[in-house]
C-alpha cells in the first residue's frame, strides 16, 4: 500500500518571482508532508540506500524517527554521523547516491532522503535546539586544521567531540570554504553555514581567520610550534581558464571571482556594500556544472535580460545535479549545448561584446566515458555578451604543497593521501577534499574529513605512523 | 597608518602585501606593507585617498579597528647583491619601494633612490628613503620640491653617469611602463610591482591575471613583481578601468552619506 502515497513534492518560489531575489528557491516541507514522506520509506532490513550514502547515515532509522513525529531524535540520528545535515540535505547530488540506491527507485520514484534530511535540520535549528556540551575530557593533543571548508569543518568538529584542541586556520575573512564564498545564498543560505560554525565554536574550536599558511606560516612551522597534527582541507581553489584569444578582456570572470563578489562579498547588494560587479543585459555562462548553473542563475538575479549557458557536450553529459539544471531552465537561462567558445570580441575600450562559438557533434567516448565533442567545420558563430563567466573547473591551489616541502603530490597537482587514513607521504600531516580528490562534492568531503578524524585520534593515541 | 597585526608583522618580507576590508560593507582591498615592527607587532601602511575604501580607512581615529586583514600575502622581492640598483617610486608607489630599497641597502648594493609625485605635498617617506640610499633625487611634476621633472629624466641622468644594475620601479602604470621602455634598450634588468585589481590574494579568483611574457600569471601570488619588459601594459591598463562607473557611484554615494552626518 505504502507505495501508493506519491513522492512529496517540495514547495518552491515561483521561478518568475525568485529571478527578482535572493532567497532560498526551495522552500521546505511541513511537518506533515514531511511525516507523509516518510511514511512511504518501507524501512528495509537491509537499507541499500546507506550504501549511497559517503557517510553512511543510518537512512531507515532517521527517516522512521520523522514518521514517528520524533523530529529532535531524527537529528539525533543524522548527527551521529553528519555534521552538516542542513547543508548536505541541500546541496548532496541525491540522485546520484542515496536515492539512487532506494528499492522504491527501482519502482519509480524513491523517498525524498536529502528533503527528510532537510527537513530534520530545519526543525532543530529554527525550532527546537539540542544542546551542545564540550566534551568534559580533554585529551592531550592540538590539531592545525589548514581550511574551513566541509572537509575542514567536519575534521574540526570530530576532533572536538573527541576532546582534542583544535585550531582551524582560514584564509578569507569568513568560514565556510566553497559553502560561503561559491554556492549562492539562493540554494543555501549563509545564516545556515554560520550555524553550524558556530556550534563549532561551541564545542571549543578556535577559529582564525584571515589567516593564509604557506604565507602566513607554513606546515613545518605549524608543527614546529606545537602542533601534534595537521589537517590540509584547502579545497581545490585554483580557476581554470579556457586560454583563448580576448579572456582577459574587461568583463571576463572565471566563476570563482564572480561567485565571491557576488556571494562573500555581498556584490549583488552594491552599493550598500562596496564590491561591484560587472552586469551587462546579456551575459554569457561556459560550463555545465554546478558552478556553472549557480553563475547564470546569479546572473539572472542581478538583472540580466539574458543569459546564455554554453556547454560543449549534450544534456545527459552535464554534471550539475538535476535540481539545478531544471531550476536555471524554469528560470529562463538559455542552453547552447553542443557549442564551444573559440574567441571573446571585445570593443575599441577592451569590454567584452560577444562570444564567437562553434558547434559540436558527439564523437568516440574518451578516458571518462563520455562522448568526446567535435567541432563541426564552418559552424561559427556569436553570441552577444557584455560580461562572461568561465565555469569549466578547479585545480588545486599550488601555495601548500610549494611550502611544504616533502608533500608528495599526484600528476596534477592534488596532494597523495590514503584513502582510508588521508595520511599524506609527510608524518603528522593529512589532507582531504578536494585539494586531494580534485572538485568533487561537499558529502566527500566531509566523508574525507572524518576519515581523517579517526586516523588523527589513532596517530595521536599510539605515536604510529 | 599603523596597525596592529602580529601574525603579518611576524612573517613578512619585502615587497609583501596585506588585504583588507575596513568594514562589514568593504570590498577587501590590496596595500603594501611599508614597515613592520616585530616587538610591537605592528605594520604601516601608506596609502592613496582614491576610493571609499580609503576614504574610509582616512577617517579612522587612534584605536579604531579594521575590520579584516589578512597577509603578508605574495612573492617577496628577490634580494641580493647586483651591484648598483635604482629604486625608483612614483606617488603612493613610494611606500612598497621603500622596504625595497632598504632590503637592497643591507644587502650591500649601492642604492639610489628617485622619488616623484605631481607636487610637494605628496612627497611621502623622503626622510626614511634619504636614510636607506647611498643618494636620493626627489622630483615634483610642479617644481614645489626637489627638481622639478620626472622620474623618468632623473634615471635617464643616472644612466648616462654610471652603470646600473638593476631597476626597481613602483608607481602609476604609465611610469612603469615608461621606465621599462628606458631600460630596455639598455637590457637592464627591470623590476616592477603591479596594482591589479583583486579580490582574494590568494591565487583562488584570477581576477588579478596579468600577461607576462604571452603567459597568465596571477599578480597576487606569482606577484606583485614582474619583470618591466615583459609586462603587457596595455591589458593592464583596461583591466584596472573594469569598475570605474561602478567606483564613481560608490564613491559619490559615500560622499553624500558622509555630509548627511550619518557615517
Ligand atoms: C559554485 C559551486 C557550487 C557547488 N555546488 C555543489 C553542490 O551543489 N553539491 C555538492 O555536493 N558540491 C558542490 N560543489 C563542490 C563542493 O562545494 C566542494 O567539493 C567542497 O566544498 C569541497 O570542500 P573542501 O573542504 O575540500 O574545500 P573548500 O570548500 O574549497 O574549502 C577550502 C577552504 O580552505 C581555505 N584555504 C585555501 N587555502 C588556504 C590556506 N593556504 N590557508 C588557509 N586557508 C586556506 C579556503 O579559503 C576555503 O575556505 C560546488 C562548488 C562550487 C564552487
Ligand atoms: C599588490 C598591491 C599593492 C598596493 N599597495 C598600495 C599601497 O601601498 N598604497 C596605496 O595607496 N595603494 C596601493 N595599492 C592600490 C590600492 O589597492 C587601491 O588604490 C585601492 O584598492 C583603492 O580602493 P578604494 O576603494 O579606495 O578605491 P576604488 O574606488 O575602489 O578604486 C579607485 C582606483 O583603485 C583601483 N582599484 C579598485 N579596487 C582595487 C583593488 N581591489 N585592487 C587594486 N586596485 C583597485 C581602481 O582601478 C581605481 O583606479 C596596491 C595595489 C596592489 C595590487
Ligand atoms: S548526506 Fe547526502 S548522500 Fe547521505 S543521506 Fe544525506 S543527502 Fe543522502
Ligand atoms: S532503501 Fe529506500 S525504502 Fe529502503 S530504507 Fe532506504 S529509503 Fe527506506
Ligand atoms: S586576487 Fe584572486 S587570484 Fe589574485
Amino acid at each position: 500500500m505504502k507505495e501508493k502515497i506519491p513522492r512529496q513534492p517540495m514547495p518552491e518560489q515561483a521561478p518568475a518571482e525568485r529571478v527578482r531575489n535572493f532567497k532560498e528557491v526551495p522552500l521546505g516541507y511541513s511537518d506533515e508532508t514531511a511525516r507523509l514522506e516518510a511514511s512511504r520509506c518501507l524501512q528495509c532490513k537491509r537499507p541499500t540506500c546507506v550504501d549511497g550514502c559517503p557517510v553512511r547515515i543510518d537512512i531507515p532509522g532517521f527517516i522512521r524517527a520523522i514518521g514517528d513525529g520524533e523530529f529532535l531524535e531524527s537529528i539525533r540520528v543524522i548527527k551521529l554521523t553528519n555534521s552538516l545535515p542542513a547543508v548536505c540535505g541541500r546541496v548532496c547530488p541525491q540522485e546520484e547516491q542515496c536515492e539512487k540506491l532506494c528499492v522504491l527507485a527501482k519502482k519509480g520514484e524513491s523517498v525524498a532522503i536529502g528533503k527528510l534530511e532537510r527537513f530534520a535540520a530545519d526543525y532543530e535549528r529554527e525550532r527546537e535546539r539540542l544542546v551542545i556540551t564540550p566534551p568534559v575530557e580533554r585529551k592531550n593533543g592540538r590539531v592545525a586544521i589548514v581550511g574551513s571548508g566541509p572537509a575542514g569543518l567536519t575534521a574540526a568538529g570530530e576532533l572536538a567531540k573527541m576532546g582534542y584542541r583544535v585550531t582551524v586556520f582560514e584564509a578569507f575573512h569568513s568560514a565556510g570554504g566553497v559553502l560561503v564564498y561559491g554556492i549562492p545564498e539562493f540554494r543555501l543560505p549563509k545564516a545556515i553555514v554560520q550555524y553550524e560554525v558556530d556550534a563549532l565554536i561551541k564545542l571549543g574550536v578556535e577559529i582564525v581567520l584571515n589567516r593564509v599558511i604557506g604565507s602566513a606560516g607554513t606546515v613545518n612551522e605549524l608543527l614546529a610550534e606545537g602542533f601534534d597534527a595537521v589537517f590540509i582541507g584547502t579545497g581545490a581553489g585554483l580557476p581554470l581558464f579556457l586560454e583563448i584569444p580576448g579572456e582577459n578582456l574587461r568583463g571576463v570572470y572565471s566563476a570563482n571571482e564572480y561567485l565571491t563578489r557576488a556571494n562573500l562579498m555581498k556584490a549583488y547588494r552594491f552599493p550598500e556594500y562596496d564590491t561591484p560587479i560587472a552586469r551587462g543585459d546579456s551575459i554569457a555562462v561556459i560550463g555545465g556544472g554546478n558552478v556553472a548553473m549557480d553563475s547564470a542563475r546569479m546572473a539572472l538575479r542581478l538583472g540580466s535580460k539574458k543569459v546564455n549557458l554554453i556547454y560543449r557536450r549534450s544534456r545527459v553529459e552535464m554534471p550539475a545535479r538535476v535540481e539545478e539544471v531544471h531550476h536555471a531552465e524554469e528560470e529562463g537561462v538559455v542552453f547552447h549545448l553542443l557549442t564551444n567558445p573559440v574567441r571573446f570580441i571585445g570593443d575599441e575600450m577592451g569590454r567584452l561584446r560577444a562570444v564567437e562559438c562553434v558547434r559540436m557533434e558527439l564523437g568516440e567516448p574518451d578516458e571518462s566515458g563520455r562522448r568526446r565533442p567535435v567541432v563541426v567545420k564552418g559552424s561559427e558563430f556569436s553570441i552577444d555578451a557584455e560580461v562572461a563567466v568561465v565555469a569549466i573547473g578547479n585545480g588545486p591551489n599550488p601555495l601548500i604543497p610549494r611550502t611544504t616541502p616533502g608533500l608528495e603530490l599526484n600528476k596534477r597537482g592534488n596532494i597523495v593521501a590514503d584513502e582510508e587514513s588521508m595520511k599524506t607521504s609527510r608524518r603528522g600531516v593529512f589532507a582531504g577534499g578536494d585539494i586531494v580528490t580534485g572538485a568533487a562534492t561537499v558529502i566527500l568531503a566531509m566523508g574525507a574529513g572524518r576519515k581523517a578524524a579517526l586516523a588523527i585520534d589513532k596517530y595521536l593515541k599510539t605515536g604510529e605512523w | 597608518m599603523v596597525v596592529e597585526a602580529p601574525d603579518v608583522a611576524r612573517y613578512r618580507r619585502p615587497g609583501q602585501f596585506i588585504m583588507l576590508r575596513v568594514d562589514e560593507y568593504g570590498e577587501r582591498i590590496p596595500l603594501t606593507i611599508a614597515d613592520v615592527d616585530r616587538e610591537t607587532g605592528t605594520i604601516t601602511l601608506y596609502y592613496q585617498i582614491v576610493g571609499k575604501t580609503t576614504e574610509k580607512m582616512s577617517l579612522l581615529g587612534d584605536g579604531e579597528y579594521i575590520k579584516d586583514i589578512a597577509g603578508p600575502l605574495g612573492h617577496p622581492t628577490e634580494i641580493k647583491n647586483y651591484g648598483t640598483a635604482v629604486c625608483v617610486g612614483g606617488g603612493i608607489g613610494v611606500a612598497p619601494i621603500y622596504p625595497i630599497a632598504s632590503a637592497l641597502r643591507a644587502e650591500g648594493n649601492r642604492v639610489i633612490g628617485i622619488i616623484g609625485a605631481r607636487t610637494r605635498e605628496l612627497v611621502i617617506l623622503e626622510r626614511e628613503m634619504k636614510e636607506v640610499c647611498d643618494e636620493l633625487i626627489v622630483c615634483t611634476d610642479d617644481g614645489s620640491h626637489g627638481r622639478k621633472a620626472f622620474v623618468t629624466d632623473a634615471l635617464s641622468d643616472i644612466m648616462e653617469a654610471e652603470r646600473v644594475d638593476v631597476v626597481v620601479a613602483i608607481g602609476p602604470v604609465p611610469m612603469m611602463r615608461a621606465v621599462s621602455e628606458q631600460t630596455r634598450p639598455e637590457g637592464i634588468r627591470t623590476l616592477v610591482s603591479l596594482n591589479s585589481i583583486m579580490v582574494d590574494g590568494t591565487g583562488m579568483c584570477g581576477g588579478c591575471r596579468v600577461t607576462v611574457n604571452g603567459e597568465k600569471r596571477f599578480t597576487c601570488v606569482d606577484g606583485p613583481e614582474f619583470d618591466g619588459h615583459q609586462v603587457d601594459f596595455d591589458e593592464l591598463m583596461t583591466r584596472l578601468n573594469t569598475y570605474c562607473e561602478e567606483e564613481a557611484q560608490s564613491t559619490r554615494e559615500h560622499r553624500c552619506r558622509l555630509e548627511g552626518g550619518r557615517h
